[in-house]
């Protein structure tokens, strides 16, 4: 699958979803749509026609905030239709505004609440390994997920327990939800911090294709986890967008709305 | 077995099951040897984790594992499991509906000594709270054997609430546990006792003694408190001039709250609820904390006696 292709509809499809329901969060979607795309149109191992095959690649979106791209990318390949996508944030709907798991084939988990999808994803990981299982799990954190302290409970665990089949990316945009990471709680020096945790760290430009499909292709056979801090830009694709926080929370609507549609068109 | 702390009868029905049931994994917060999963580890090093003093990842690895088609009990001291993990629990095993049972252990006041920051007299309300879990107080080791067969086959979210210190039993070996049904064990007509838990022997004991008084009381077995029994609610409260709850628990949201509830829909009537009144624990041997809350058998008559004007 086309992986550029693919990240465009799901910043396309994003912003009509949240658009059009008035639900919060564009600029979290595009900050990571490269990675989701990446993910699924050629890496995640996963079967549209059988969600649950026991085989698969697990994958945790464990910023659920964003969920209207994991919606996206889910619908893009074929779990579902794509026009269920203009219910999310309806009256009724199943695709809420967090992730949830309920009559969504191919999410396996229900996120929203930070700082719980690394855990699950450690659990997953521990599962396959124990059962001698082949299929990798992974996770996407934000940067601002990284102030929960659970997480830090997780990454001692995945490092001690050599769980060399998890992958964590970090959608690193560096803008939380009122301000930035560093004016908010300062992750520096982040890699750092997960090497002396026992991970092996590798950084990307998160929006590069050609770059996140070769960290996950190469991603080394050791015995540790892996994390992949994605350097992105929150709101990548719309100009008035991009590293504005106004655009965690704000709606596009009207004017702003036909002239982000436009560049992401573009 | 006469005498028997429903933690050991946990930790010792465990291991046993262990055997049977081959996806069963036990993870446990660096608690074992006080929650007694340590029968377990020690026969199923493989299948046994400990997560370390980290109650979060504790319950979210065990949605995960869960996830992959284990059958997850979980163990840790009931204060962490539903205070400190409450969210994770929630969150990642209750809503999605995972097979995990939080098996936690020194509930209530049994931790005696140590005080109220390890005293759980909340667990039942915040937990109970949460849509689809089942909520199981045992009430002897016989009771706690019969409700972990239960959950190994059992598919869900359920918290079973143990305690540290040694219960006589109040079950004869013949007893077979139903979840959602409560248990008679002591028939009477005009009183009747709703009760849980480690303090059920001291219940029965102020019964008996209430009715050499000339006061016929019935005394029943609350433990499975979700779901309720509530027909049995219903009976009781129609047969009864009289209505107790006697919890090892808050007034607030345990057992007595949950029959109220019962009682406010189906067949309103008065139930005086007994169990610590909107405070905290407080150091003490567990007999003496006991006492201090009007639980132990002496007190149960002091204030049965008084709400009866005996």
């Amino acid at each position: 699958m086309d992986t550029l292709q693919l990240a465009k509809k799901i910043r396309c499809h994003a912003l009509e979803m949240t658009s059009k329901g008035g639900s919060s969060h564009i600029a979290s979607i595009l900050s990571m749509a490269d990675i989701i795309a990446v993910l699924y149109g050629s890496i995640l191992k996963v079967d549209p026609k059988n969600p649950t095959w026991a085989g698969r690649d697990r994958f945790i979106l464990s910023k659920g905030h964003a969920g209207a791209g994991i919606y996206a990318a889910l619908a893009e390949r074929g779990f579902f239709p794509v026009e269920k996508l203009l219910t999310h944030y309806q009256d009724g709907s199943d695709l809420s505004g967090h992730v949830s798991h309920k009559g969504i084939p191919g999410v396996e988990l229900s996120t929203g609440s930070l700082g719980h999808g690394l855990s699950v994803a450690c659990g997953m990981a521990y599962g396959a390994k124990i059962e001698g299982k082949s299929h990798r799990v992974f996770v996407v954190l934000s940067d601002g997920e990284c102030d929960e302290g659970s997480n830090w409970e997780a990454i001692l665990f995945a490092a001690h327990h050599q769980l060399s089949n998890l992958v964590v990316i970090v959608d690193y945009n560096k803008i939380q939800s009122l301000k930035s990471v560093s004016d908010t709680l300062e992750l520096e020096p982040f890699a750092e911090k997960w090497r002396a945790f026992g991970w092996n760290v590798y950084e990307v430009n998160g929006h590069h294709h050609h770059e996140l499909t070769e960290v996950f292709s190469r991603l080394s056979p050791s015995v540790k986890p892996s994390c992949v801090i994605a350097h992105t830009i929150k709101g990548k694709g719309v100009s008035f967008m991009e590293n504005s926080v106004l655009w965690h929370y704000r709606t596009a609507k009207g004017d702003e709305f036909d002239k982000a549609k436009k560049e992401l068109n573009q | 077995m006469t005498e028997i702390a429903t933690r050991d009868a946990y930790g010792k029905k465990l291991a046993t099951l262990g055997e049977i049931y081959p996806e069963i994994v036990v993870l446990d917060a660096d608690l074992s040897g006080s929650t007694k999963t340590e029968f377990f580890a020690k026969k199923f090093p493989q299948r046994f984790f400990n997560m370390g003093v980290a109650e979060q990842d504790l319950m979210g690895t065990a949605a995960g594992l869960a996830a992959c088609g284990k059958t997850v009990f979980v163990s840790t001291f009931a204060i962490f499991a539903t205070g400190r993990a409450w969210e994770p629990f929630r969150q990642s095993i209750a809503y999605p509906h995972l097979n995990v049972k939080i098996c936690a252990s020194h509930a209530g006041l049994s931790v005696g000594e140590d005080g109220a920051s390890h005293q759980t007299v909340e667990d039942i309300a915040i937990i109970r709270a949460i849509p689809f879990v089942k909520v199981l107080v045992p009430s002897d080791g016989i009771e706690t054997e019969q409700m972990v067969e239960f959950l190994a086959k059992d598919s869900g979210p359920c918290y079973l609430r143990l305690s540290r210190a040694k219960a006589p039993l109040v079950h004869e070996a013949s007893y077979q546990f139903q979840i959602g049904r409560g248990h008679i064990l002591k028939e009477g007509s005009t009183v009747c006792l709703f009760t849980a838990g480690f303090i059920t022997s001291q219940v029965l004991a102020a019964a008996l003694e209430l009715s050499n008084q000339g006061v016929s009381t019935t005394v029943v077995n609350m433990s499975s408190i979700k779901p309720l029994d509530s027909k049995l609610v219903v009976a009781m409260a129609e047969k009864h001039q009289y209505l107790f709850s006697i919890e090892e628990h808050s007034i607030i949201g345990g057992l007595g709250s949950a029959i109220a509830e019962t009682l406010v829909s189906s067949y309103p009537k008065k139930l005086v609820r007994l169990g610590i009144n909107d405070e905290f624990g407080q150091s003490g041997s567990y007999q003496a904390v006991i006492d201090h809350y009007g639980l132990s058998t002496r007190g149960i008559l002091e204030s049965l006696k008084k709400e009866l004007k005996l």
